[in-house]
């Protein structure tokens, strides 16, 4: 059995599988259950400042996105911080570690971007044992017109500010939560690593609307008839969040500095992208909110049959694996080339392919009478949009051509050597290969 | 209430509520959410197989987004203009040999999307509100009979009226439908939804029926052909097949077609006789009918006694198993011999090639009823000419007199389904407005 114990910024968990900050980690009551589900850590749900708390709308506070069998695809919510006194946050979170020393317990805070307000919540923060702060610049909603949240973390400088402060104030690893609503997410996480964060998460939740009424002409969720952007999450953001997981992973002023992947993980195969991209664990939410506590049985299982598999011994030794493949469009080999193939035991003619290519793609698939579709060599470039729409797993393949063949489609020979855009006669700006 | 086993023919065999429950809904209604996943199913397949397996062409993967964008009714509007019977068919079709026998997903996993009950979806859901779905074309003046009110004539009646046509349609029986009011198994056809498909597609306007007039009766061909621009005959198979055997003339021995005419009529399933032990003699959909609403009457033993093969069956697997599903004994290569008193003889046959011939060997089954389903015969044909014991026609319908088309089962070509005749009726009147009008 593959070891899922992880060492993040020194804080040991059982597994790599951590509860985002959000509902589930609202109260001891659901932190206790969690860890008795095994989850290896949780974030604690955003504590503000000393005070009366922030309060939440009465009426809907999420949205939802479904596939034909209602499986939810995508959440949307308008919740804010915590709505729960600090104090009791405080005494809850500290009874907590105290009761499970081996889990981690992280503190999520947002509070006004004024250095007394940090100075005054960290030592109160330490004073629970909790393994570590996440600072929250990533709520997309509510907060952040209050110029919290994503408001500071749409602003590389008020980050570095910030974290600066909380280097100075608290002793224990310092996690930055990045907002994904910015065009480049290295601009802050380059500010979090310059005030001297520990790590980043990310992603937070990315600014939406599920869905309008068409009756009532307002967005969902409706509140007396009107509607806000909410925060989206879930399965459909995880290709954005990997994405930008992997842009901090690769850049050099950011390399190696270690990340915590949010975004859509719902499965333990999620997880092993996410790490393979460069987190050294993960945080899940909307799976937890759809599934309840018990679906890390099955992520625990799954990475570890996975790992065994693969013959890694722990998660070490396959985070950032794919960091390196991650690259520039520039530096893609341009003399790999491949073409469609249509397994024709595996193909149920549907036609599928042919609509997409005939209609929209190279015109590359013939279609006979007898409906047998078979992919035309002297048209077909590869795009895999036939793979992409045929409903049959592994029935259309993309084979490689080897070198020494001639590609059908250009009358080309195919070469084995390496060449990209960079070094390409059509491009204005190519320098010559040496 | 009769006991299950008492000897002879009985009414009331067995429980009232055991018999309703018995003839519900062959297949339930989808419930909503049962719509948004079979609608998901649907790959939209180019050029779709099952559309062309469908004899009225209905586009089946635009009417399946439809649904599954949330508007059945357009969907419904797809199937109407293509099926004017779309609701019926929905009911009725043998979806394993048309549709659903060509859907990539059979051909995939054995479970094709499921096509006839995303259809009576669409179409139930058009039905249940006021109005009819099209409107009328501009009166043209031209006057055209059909004659029939059975799917071929309905169909043809219909596409008529909507191109501007006045029709008179004309039924020897007292009510309109043919076959899907006298012939449709009750459990496929329930709660009067014959009579409302009439009452809802006569609302298009422009239809009037006369019941209780026949061809060879009060109508004459060359009467009509006189007075109307057009004649359409829809006069389907009025006649059945004798077995020719000694003892079919015995008190017992029925037409298969008379027996669940009754039964469609009937306003009490519990007050209508049927035998301790039944056997039908036939391989078609009408001897599975006859067998498995015998059953459900509450007979003890029912066999349906076939001359060939499973494979030669008319019926469909499907159709098989449903009749072996409700305890209907299927027997194969038998053919009957002769029926005596409480019984029939069977004699096993062979094939050796040229010819099916008795072996000699033969079994004897108590019967107290024996149902004839080995097929319909024409009983008016105008005196047009006749193929292969059908009205001969070419092309939409056009038989060998002029002004004179014929469709449905009545007609040469098609598969006495419920679909070809209303593909062949629709057709044919579309052929006739290209005539009438020069179109
Ligand atoms: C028992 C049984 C079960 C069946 N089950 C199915 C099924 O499940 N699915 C399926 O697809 N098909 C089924 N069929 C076949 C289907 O019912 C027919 O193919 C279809 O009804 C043919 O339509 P039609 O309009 O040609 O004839 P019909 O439905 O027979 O209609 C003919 C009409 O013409 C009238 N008529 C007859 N003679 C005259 C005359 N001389 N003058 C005036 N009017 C006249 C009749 O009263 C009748 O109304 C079944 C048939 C039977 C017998
Ligand atoms: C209802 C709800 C409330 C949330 N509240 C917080 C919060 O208080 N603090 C925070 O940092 N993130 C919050 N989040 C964001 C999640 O922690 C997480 O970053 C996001 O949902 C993406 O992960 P997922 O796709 O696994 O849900 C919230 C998310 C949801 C759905
Ligand atoms: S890879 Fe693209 S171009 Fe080639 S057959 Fe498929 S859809 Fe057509
Ligand atoms: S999409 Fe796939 S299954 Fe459908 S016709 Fe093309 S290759 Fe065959
Ligand atoms: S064949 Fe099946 S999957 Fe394809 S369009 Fe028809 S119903 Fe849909």
């Amino acid at each position: 059995m593959a070891d899922l114990t992880t060492d993040f910024l020194g804080i040991q968990s059982p597994n790599p599988f951590w509860l985002a900050s959000a509902p589930p980690t609202d109260k001891e009551y659901n932190v206790r259950r969690a860890f008795e589900a095994g989850w290896g850590g949780v974030v604690w749900k955003t504590l503000g400042a000393e005070g009366p708390p922030v309060v939440n709308v009465n009426g809907p506070r999420y949205g939802a996105i479904y596939g034909a069998d209602r499986r939810l695809l995508g959440l949307n919510n308008i919740e804010l911080i915590t709505d729960r006194p600090l104090e009791v946050n405080l005494e809850e979170m500290a009874r907590v570690k105290a009761d499970y020393p081996d889990r981690a317990l992280i503190a999520s805070i947002m509070v006004p971007c004024e250095e007394q307000a940090w100075k005054d919540i960290l030592p109160r923060v330490e004073e629970t044992n909790a393994d570590g702060i996440e600072l929250n610049f990533g709520c997309p909603h509510g907060m952040a017109e209050r110029g919290m949240g994503s408001a500071v973390g749409q602003v590389p400088e008020y980050i570095e500010m910030v974290v600066r402060w909380c280097k100075q104030y608290y002793q224990r690893p310092v996690i930055v939560k990045l907002t994904p609503n910015i065009t480049d997410i290295r601009k802050p996480a380059q500010a979090a690593k310059n005030g001297g964060a520990d790590a980043v998460s990310l992603i937070n939740t990315i600014n939406s609307i599920t869905s309008v009424n068409l009756d009532a002409m307002s967005p969902e969720p409706m509140i007396d008839g009107k509607g806000t952007h909410g925060g989206y999450c879930g399965p459909a953001v995880k290709p954005i969040a990997m994405n930008m997981v992997a842009e901090i992973a690769r850049d050099p002023a950011t390399r190696g500095m270690p990340i915590s992947g949010i975004g859509g993980i719902t499965t333990w195969r999620d997880a092993a992208e996410f790490m393979a991209l460069g987190c050294g664990n993960v945080q899940v939410c909307t799976a937890a909110m759809t599934y309840g506590f018990k679906i890390v049985a099955e992520m625990k299982s799954g990475l570890s049959q996975w790992m065994d598999e693969k013959g890694y011994a722990s998660t070490a030794d396959f985070v950032g694996r794919a960091v390196p493949n991650v690259t520039d469009w520039q530096y893609l080999n341009l003399n790999y080339i491949a073409k469609a193939k249509i397994d024709q035991d595996k193909c149920i003619s549907c036609g599928r392919c042919y609509a997409a290519c005939e209609d929209t793609s190279h015109q590359a698939i013939a279609m006979s009478a007898d409906r047998t579709f078979t992919v035309i060599d002297e048209e077909c470039v590869a795009c895999n949009l036939c793979v992409d729409v045929c409903p049959v797993q592994d029935c259309i393949s993309m084979e490689q051509l080897p070198s020494g063949r001639t590609d059908p489609r250009t009358g080309k020979l195919v070469l084995d050597d390496y060449a990209n855009w960079t070094t390409h006669p059509n491009n204005p700006g190519a320098v010559a290969a040496e | 209430m009769t006991s299950p086993t008492a000897p002879g023919i009985a009414a009331g065999r067995i429980a009232a509520e055991q018999i309703a429950a018995g003839f519900a809904d062959l297949h339930a209604p989808l419930a909503p959410h049962e719509v948004n996943v079979a609608a998901d199913r649907c790959y939209f397949c180019y050029d779709a197989p099952c559309v062309t397996a469908c004899p009225t062409s209905i586009d089946i993967p635009l009417f399946i987004r439809q649904i599954a964008t949330g508007t059945p009714e357009a969907a419904a509007r797809t199937i109407f203009e293509s099926n004017i019977l779309g609701g019926m068919c929905a009911r009725v079709c043998p979806t394993e040999d048309l549709c659903e026998g060509a859907c990539v997903r059979e051909a995939a996993e054995g479970k094709p999307v499921e096509i006839g009950r995303l259809q009576r979806h669409a179409t139930d859901t058009l039905m249940a509100q006021q109005g009819h779905p099209f409107t009328r074309a501009p009166e043209t003046g031209k006057r055209v009979a059909v004659v029939g009110a059975g799917p071929a004539g309905l169909s043809c009646a219909h596409r008529l009226a909507m191109l501007g046509h006045a029709v008179t349609m004309y039924d020897a029986k007292a009510k309109p439908g043919g076959l899907n009011e006298y012939g449709i198994a009750a459990y496929k056809s329930t709660n009067g939804f014959a009579q409302r498909e009439v009452d809802w597609l006569m609302g298009i306007g422009g239809i009037t029926l006369e019941t209780g007039k026949a061809l060879g009766g009060d109508l004459s061909l060359d009467a009509l052909a006189e007075d109307f621009d057009a004649v359409f005959l829809g006069v389907g198979l009025g006649g059945v097949n004798a077995l020719g055997i000694a003892g079919d003339d015995r008190e017992g021995v029925a037409n298969a077609v008379d027996f669940i005419g009754e039964l469609r009529q009937s306003a009490d399933l519990g007050s209508l006789p049927v035998g301790r032990n039944v056997v039908v003699i036939g391989g078609g959909m009408t001897a599975v009918d006859a067998a498995v609403q015998s059953k459900l009457l509450g007979a003890e033993n029912v066999t349906i006694a076939y001359r060939r093969g499973r494979e030669a069956m008319g019926a469909s697997r499907y159709e098989q198993d449903l009749a072996a599903s409700h305890g209907v004994r299927l027997m194969f290569n038998v053919q009957p011999h002769f029926v005596h008193d409480g019984g029939i003889n069977l004699e096993y046959t062979t094939d050796d090639g040229d010819g099916l011939k008795g072996t000699g060997e033969t079994v004897t089954l108590p019967a107290d009823q024996v149902f004839r389903a080995i097929g319909q015969t024409l009983t008016t044909d105008g005196g047009l000419t006749v193929e292969g014991r059908k009205i001969k026609v070419s092309g939409a319908g056009r038989t060998t007199r002029d002004g004179v088309w014929a469709g449905g089962d009545c007609a040469l070509g098609g598969d006495d389904l419920t679909v070809t005749a209303v593909a062949q009726g629709r057709d044919a009147a579309m052929d006739i407005h290209a005539a009438l009008t020069g179109a």
